[in-house]
């Protein structure tokens, strides 16, 4: 292992913590131009030093742990929530060359398991805080989640079908003719919206739910420890972002700009677009949630493996 | 210092009253018996007393022989033990009173008062014939300490569990200075919250069934959803809503009580808190029902000028409750601009009353000053502009198919459980009813003005909603014709009994300087008798019922509020229901809890 690698490692667990502090400001800015009004302008020029207020502010806030909770697992819900988004950062590729693991060949794979892994901070949140409201959301978290990590997979698989390879790297190279997003459409909308349910954001922000279950699965989490969820958010919206700009949108590949700058450029319009879902719709019901996913996407993803494959299947014996 | 007043006649023959809701009591002999006496109130509301033991079984004969849906509109009781003018009337301490009204072309009123005995302060429950008693009796319990046999659950309701006397009784005290002073020991803390916590036993609610344990859950008093202090608790299955129980009272101030102590003019700003979300439309009544007892008439261009005020508050409230309710599933954005909307109200009404939400603005005889230079120009751009924008809103709330499935179907009412349970306003007219109070009843100058009743047909959510916002566009419509039509002439009228009084002759001569001085020192002392006035308000039917002893005072002042009794049917809108959908329920049912616990 090389010190560069070493560097990078350090280094990209705190960009991407920067961008998600950052990020909690353009959201609230965005949000206010699209609400009408002003939103946080006065902390530094056009208020963006406010991420950075609001953080110390966090940080330096009793870090509290109620007394009914179940202490150990209280502590550890938001690390997990942390670093399972983190670490999946390791296989996404800035660039063909700058990415700490891009090359790894079950890279979609480790993404889905951490993924998976992530469903346990909101759960065991929801669990060891001992609260009724935390609870609920918490087991909404839970079935929300692993239903629609069950449709996120399968969508993956026509990109993986046409990539042939599990690693991000290869599917991005195989999308230099032309972008996954026309031949897979289908697995792209299916994508998008269990992206929105695994980050938890409206329209699909149920686990949370402010106006039915306070604040959900972290009602009962406070200072630095509901920073940790607050931030993995936002984290796991750049991921999300950042995945799709990967999967679908041929990634660093674009003409005249450098490889980084058309990266950043597709991943900054996905996260806007995020922000602007949170700023249009309302949120559908619990249950209206579950049937949306599995009576329409989990049919519409089958549908496409099947399809993809046989196109695929006539593509070779032809 | 007495003066000579003009005391209510009342009269034993059955045959003065008319009205269709009490004729039963006339044409038939078995009833025309049961008559103790009848009394003429200067509203001309008709008012009978019977006796204790006959009381139920009139009252279900009225219920079943209404030829429209018959409403028990109020509930409620009063401590005569300091009345001097009453004349005529039984000679008990305490009177309970029904007020009923006919939900037919003209909205017929009728009250009937059974007298109580000191030592025997009971009554027999109707809870059986209308389930909206069942709160306010518990009301008239925890207020007066009279008891109604057979009620299912006759607890406090809007103090704590903890207090003890009977607040409304007129030897319980009214302010802390007739009080020691307070004080709250760690050990009566934990009394008190203790009292708070939910045993769903006394409620006879199972903990558990065959397969599962129920969870209760505190929905409240502190939640984003539940606008304001109210608490509801549910037993929930998983998120299925097994049963709820509100709880309210965290907002009571004793409004009724304060009326008590307050001069007829100073009580003015204490109404516009009531709903607070309707300012000056809280006035209306109880400036109305001040004028009945003494017998003043508003001039036309003061009439007119309370009507639009009135209407634009609606608009104001009505958009409150369309962003808020928006809000409540889910959608953040449309509230942020109807909140900008109602700031452009809100810059009418400051132009014009210089306050804001609580401008306190009616006066008894007319409104406080005349409209300033220019209000038409900043009226009509305003009249204008807001149709475009609830087109907007149609396109971004109404038309949204998440917002129509979390709305379409939920929390649906019929009429004649609407009517059962005492609903007014939109609430009612969601329910396919074309029933408003300013059509049936037109008061102030309502009947000169031209609008439509908007209705639903499935009586949910969205209809709810959908009626509001046509609400909206109605009241821009009254506004409108208020603008266009607004006569010339005097704001307040020329009686000695409006305030501030006139004050052309004092300084003529010294009886009217006198009179003047007393006046507005004291207030004015309206003439003993009894009166209602009702409107309908941004929420529902808001009645004030007041009662003048002669006094510079009100003598019992009872507000009879929309909300109240909207927020009673919530366990039967949210038995098998998730507990989104409750919240989508609250949101459209339009109440402020200022406005239920008084």
């Amino acid at each position: 292992m090389t010190l560069l690698a070493l560097v990078g490692i350090v280094i990209t667990p705190l960009v991407i913590l920067g961008l998600a502090t950052l990020l909690t400001w353009v959201e609230r800015r965005l949000l206010g131009v699209w609400q009408n009004r002003c939103g946080p302008n006065r902390v530094g020029p056009g208020g963006v030093l406010q991420a950075a207020a609001d953080g110390i502010k966090i940080l330096f806030k009793e870090d509290w742990t109620p007394p009914f909770a179940d202490k150990g697992v209280f502590v550890l819900a938001p690390a997990i929530g942390m670093m399972t988004v983190l670490l999946s950062f390791a296989v996404i590729p800035l660039t063909f060359s700058s990415s700490i693991a891009a090359g790894l060949n079950v890279g979609l794979l480790f993404v889905l398991a951490m993924m998976g892994l992530g469903v346990y901070a909101v759960v065991l949140a929801g669990w060891a805080s001992n609260s009724k409201f935390a609870l609920l959301g918490g087991m909404r978290a839970a079935a929300q989640m692993i239903s629609y990590e069950v449709f996120m997979g399968l969508a993956l698989m026509g990109v993986v079908m046409m990539t042939g390879s599990f690693s991000l790297r290869d599917i991005v190279m195989a999308q230099s003719g032309l972008w996954f997003v026309l031949p897979q459409c289908v697995g792209f909308v299916v994508f998008l919206l269990a992206g929105i349910a695994e980050t938890h954001r409206l329209p699909f922000d149920l686990p949370e739910g402010e106006n039915e279950l306070g604040a959900g699965f972290h009602t009962e989490y406070s200072g630095m420890k509901f920073g940790m969820f607050f931030i993995a958010e936002y984290a796991g919206i750049v991921l999300v972002s950042a995945l799709i700009t990967t999967l679908y949108l041929g990634g660093w590949q674009g003409p005249i700009l450098p490889a980084p700058i058309w990266f950043t450029l597709k991943t900054t319009v996905l996260i806007g677009f995020f922000i602007l879902l949170r700023a249009a719709l309302p949120r559908p019901r619990y249950d209206q949630l579950m049937a949306l996913g599995w009576k329409i996407l989990l049919p519409l993803s089958l549908l496409n493996i099947v399809v993809t494959g046989a196109v695929l299947l006539l593509h070779t014996a032809g | 210092m007495t003066f000579p007043l003009p005391v209510e006649t009342t009269s034993p023959k059955a045959e003065d009253f008319p009205g269709r809701i009490l004729g039963l009591l006339r044409h038939s002999d078995e009833f025309s018996a049961v008559i103790q006496s009848v009394q003429i109130t200067r509203d001309n509301v008709p008012t009978v007393w019977l006796k204790r033991a006959e009381l139920h079984h009139v009252l279900a004969a009225l219920k079943n022989a209404a030829t429209a849906p018959l409403m028990l509109f109020d509930l409620t009781a009063i401590d005569e033990r300091e009345r001097t003018y009453r004349e005529g009337q039984p000679d008990a301490p305490f009177t309970v009173l029904y007020h009923l009204m006919l939900l037919d072309r003209n909205a017929e009123e009728a009250r009937v008062k059974v007298a109580l005995s000191a030592e025997d302060l009971s009554l027999p429950t109707i809870t059986d014939l209308w389930c909206n008693a069942n709160w306010y009796e518990r009301e008239v319990w925890d207020l007066f300490g009279i008891r109604f046999e057979g009620h299912p659950f006759l607890r406090r309701i809007l103090t704590p569990p903890t207090w003890t006397g009977h607040p409304l009784r007129k030897d319980h005290h009214a302010r802390a200075t007739e009080m020691p002073p307070y004080s709250l020991t760690e050990d009566q803390e934990e009394h008190e919250q203790a009292a708070m916590r939910f045993d769903p036993s006394v409620w006879g609610m199972k903990r558990h069934n065959d397969h599962s344990d129920f969870m209760f859950l505190n929905l409240g008093p502190n939640h984003p959803s539940v606008h304001g202090v109210f608490r509801i608790v549910l037993q929930l299955e998983g998120e299925l809503i097994v049963d709820a129980v509100p709880d309210i009272g965290f907002h009571h101030r004793g409004a009724e009580k304060m009326g008590e102590r307050q001069s007829w003019h100073t009580y003015i700003p204490y109404t516009d808190r009531v709903d607070y979300l309707g300012g000056v439309m809280n006035n209306f009544p109880y400036v109305m029902a001040v004028e009945t007892l003494g017998g003043i008439t508003v001039p036309p261009r003061a009439q007119m000028i309370r009507v639009m005020l009135a209407e634009l508050f609606r608009i104001a409230s009505h958009l409150v409750f369309y962003g808020t309710m928006v809000q409540d599933v889910g959608q953040l954005s449309p509230v942020f601009y109807m909140f900008t909307d109602r700031e452009r109200v809100f810059g009418i009404i400051e132009a014009i009353c210089g306050f804001r939400m609580h401008p306190a603005w009616f006066r008894i005889g007319g409104v406080a000053m005349d409209l300033p230079k220019g209000w038409e120009g900043l009226i009509r751009s305003f009249l204008d502009d807001l149709p475009k924008r609830l087109d907007e809103y149609d396109a971004m709330v109404m038309r949204n198919p998440i917002f129509q499935a979390r709305t379409r179907g939920v929390g649906a009412y019929t009429t004649a459980e609407a009517v059962e349970w005492g609903v007014t306003g939109p609430g009612l007219r969601a329910t396919g009813l074309e029933w408003d109070y300013r059509r049936q009843a037109p008061y102030a100058c309502y009947d000169q003005l031209e609008f439509d009743i908007p209705t639903g047909n499935r009586g949910d959510c969205y209809d709810r909603i959908a009626v509001h916002i046509e609400e909206i566009r109605q009241s821009l419509r009254i506004i409108r014709q208020c603008v266009d039509n607004m006569p010339e002439g005097p704001i307040k009228a020329a009686h000695p009994l409006t305030t501030p009084p006139p004050k052309a002759r004092t300084m003529q001569d010294i009886e009217t300087l006198i009179h003047h001085f007393l006046s507005v020192s004291w207030g004015p002392v309206l003439p003993p008798g009894e009166a209602r006035a009702c409107v309908e308000g941004t929420k529902g039917l808001n009645s004030y019922f007041l009662i003048s002893d002669g006094e510079t005072m009100s003598y019992r002042t009872r507000i009879r509020t929309p909300s109240f009794a909207h927020l009673q049917m919530i366990p039967l809108l949210s038995r098998g229901i998730m507990i989104a959908d409750l919240i989508a329920i609250l949101g459209s049912i339009d109440f402020v809890m200022a406005d239920v616990d008084r």
